[in-house]
């Protein structure tokens, strides 16, 4: 199971791919992120988050508290380049 | 509580982890790294992470030219058991003046001088539509190319480094912030951390970017390092098309393609910038970035942006970067790259062990000295942005 389980759907990383990453000695979901990419898709983040985090949580016997959140980077959604190209800068 | 190293570097970007591989690899026993955040956090890891021979001073060239040539093979170096994602098929740099194309054939001409195997190359507008396809012409005058340039992973290149190093000794520390560095008389003697820990040390090396100055400071040094905040667009993955890194200085613009699919596309707005430790991203960074990166990619329309973050330049008042000793004895520095910085670690950490060590650096990077400001001695790189 753990072989096939995907976590991060937009980055197809599955549960073995994030465990050998802990495995190696990282803790931090942030530094995770970055080594990965898990979270870094169109989505957000918004499936595989709380799923690394409680991956983490459990591997460092800490609770999903106590770990450094992912920076929640904008934008929230994905834009499209020419939908901002040509509108006004000030208009606010 | 007091623990005892016999040197101390501050700082766990891409040049804090070189030179803590290469200090070990030298022998250094009891080295000590301490991080404030995680590895690759600053600077490093916000970089867009161009690697390239295109310089137009002599000692950034002679850098250049080592530093291109490890990451090539830094994987087998390191035995690092990831990819660094180094994507090597070019680099270039497009032109919108007579002027600057001049600029760029001198810079040329230097890089040849120096280094005779050097692939750079002065291309029309046509040859570099030919290696990025859909560029607008539109004011292109020419460009620059070096084939054996492109772009790595700085997280994984950071990583790297920083495993090395451990496997080698070093006490890797992340989460840990260096609050006071102490001296006695003229010998910096340690340095205190957030944690109320005293770490005595005979070597203390800052490599903190543009945070090097506030720890200059500690010591009554005056670093001339300002941030300066540069900001990134991410896209969706799509399908590779741009197998090279590609740059305007006259728009302040660079972007890459990721071996993922993903562009990134940076641009800098050095007028506008307040000059401040801000690394948060800013929606009229998205405007300007589309606007410009668009200019010169038209297709870029169509793609959609899933992201974007800040990073600070440690900018100094040439562009250049700030190597070695200070006047406090056993206090060394590296810092100021000024947004070329990533490139340049491996040969870099390699020189700073030396220089550390006593020995000649086997570059000569002497005219990168702290006293170059208060001499007058500046050395403006005049290929970067």
């Amino acid at each position: 199971m753990e072989e096939d389980t995907i976590i991060c759907r937009c980055e197809d990383l599955t549960l073995a791919d994030i465990r050998k990453t802990i495995k190696s000695g990282h803790q931090n979901p942030q530094v995770i992120k970055r080594l990965t990419r898990c979270g870094m898709g169109p989505c957000q983040g918004s499936t595989c988050r709380e799923l690394l985090l409680k991956e983490v949580a459990s591997a460092a016997g800490k609770s999903v508290g106590e770990l450094e959140m992912t920076t929640y980077r904008p934008p929230t959604k994905p834009i499209k380049i020419k939908s901002m190209l040509g509108a006004d800068k000030d208009d606010s | 509580m007091t623990a005892k190293a016999d040197a101390v570097i501050i700082g766990g970007g891409v040049h804090g982890c070189s030179i803590a591989y290469h200090l070990a690899k030298k022998g250094w026993k009891n080295v000590i790294l301490l991080e404030k955040g995680t590895l690759a956090c600053g600077a490093t890891g916000r970089s867009v992470a161009g690697i390239r021979h295109q310089f137009g001073t002599e000692i950034n060239i002679r850098l250049a030219k080592e530093s291109v040539k490890r990451m090539e093979r830094l994987e087998e170096e390191l035995d690092y058991p990831e990819s660094i994602e180094l994507m090597q098929n070019g680099y270039l740099m497009l032109s919108y003046s007579a002027e600057e194309l001049e600029l760029f054939r001198c810079n040329r001409d230097l890089q040849k001088s120096l280094d005779p195997d050097n692939q750079t190359e002065i291309l029309t507008p046509e040859q570099a539509a030919d290696l990025v396809p859909g560029l607008n012409l539109e004011g292109l005058y020419g460009a620059s190319f070096n084939r054996q340039d492109g772009h790595a992973s700085p997280f994984h290149v950071t990583q790297a480094y920083a495993d090395a190093a451990k496997r080698l000794g070093v006490d890797i520390r992340t989460g840990v912030e260096v609050t006071d560095i102490k001296k006695d008389r003229s010998h910096v003697t340690g340095v205190v951390t957030g944690k109320g820990e005293e770490i005595s040390a005979p070597v203390v090396i800052a490599a903190a970017g543009a945070y090097t100055k506030p720890l200059g400071e500690m010591l009554g040094l005056e670093i001339p390092v300002i941030p300066e905040r540069h900001q990134v667009a991410v896209t969706e993955p799509l399908e590779m098309f741009l197998g090279i890194m590609v740059i305007s200085f006259a728009h302040g613009a660079y972007f890459k393609q990721t071996p993922h699919g993903s562009l990134l596309l940076g641009v800098g707005d050095p007028e506008r910038e307040v000059k401040d430790f801000n690394e948060r991203s800013s929606w009229q960074f998205l405007y300007d970035v589309f606007e410009k990166t668009t200019f010169h990619l038209p297709v870029l329309r169509e793609a959609n942006v899933i992201r974007q973050w800040a990073g600070l330049y440690d900018m100094t008042p040439d562009s250049q970067g700030i190597l070695g000793k200070t006047e406090v004895e056993g206090f060394y520095i590296n810092t100021g790259w000024s947004g070329h910085g990533f490139q340049l670690a491996p040969a870099v950490g390699q020189v700073m062990a030396e220089i550390v060590s006593g020995e000649k650096p086997f570059i000569d990077v002497s005219c990168m000295h702290l006293e170059r400001f208060e001499r007058g001695e500046l050395i403006p790189e005049p290929a970067c942005v």
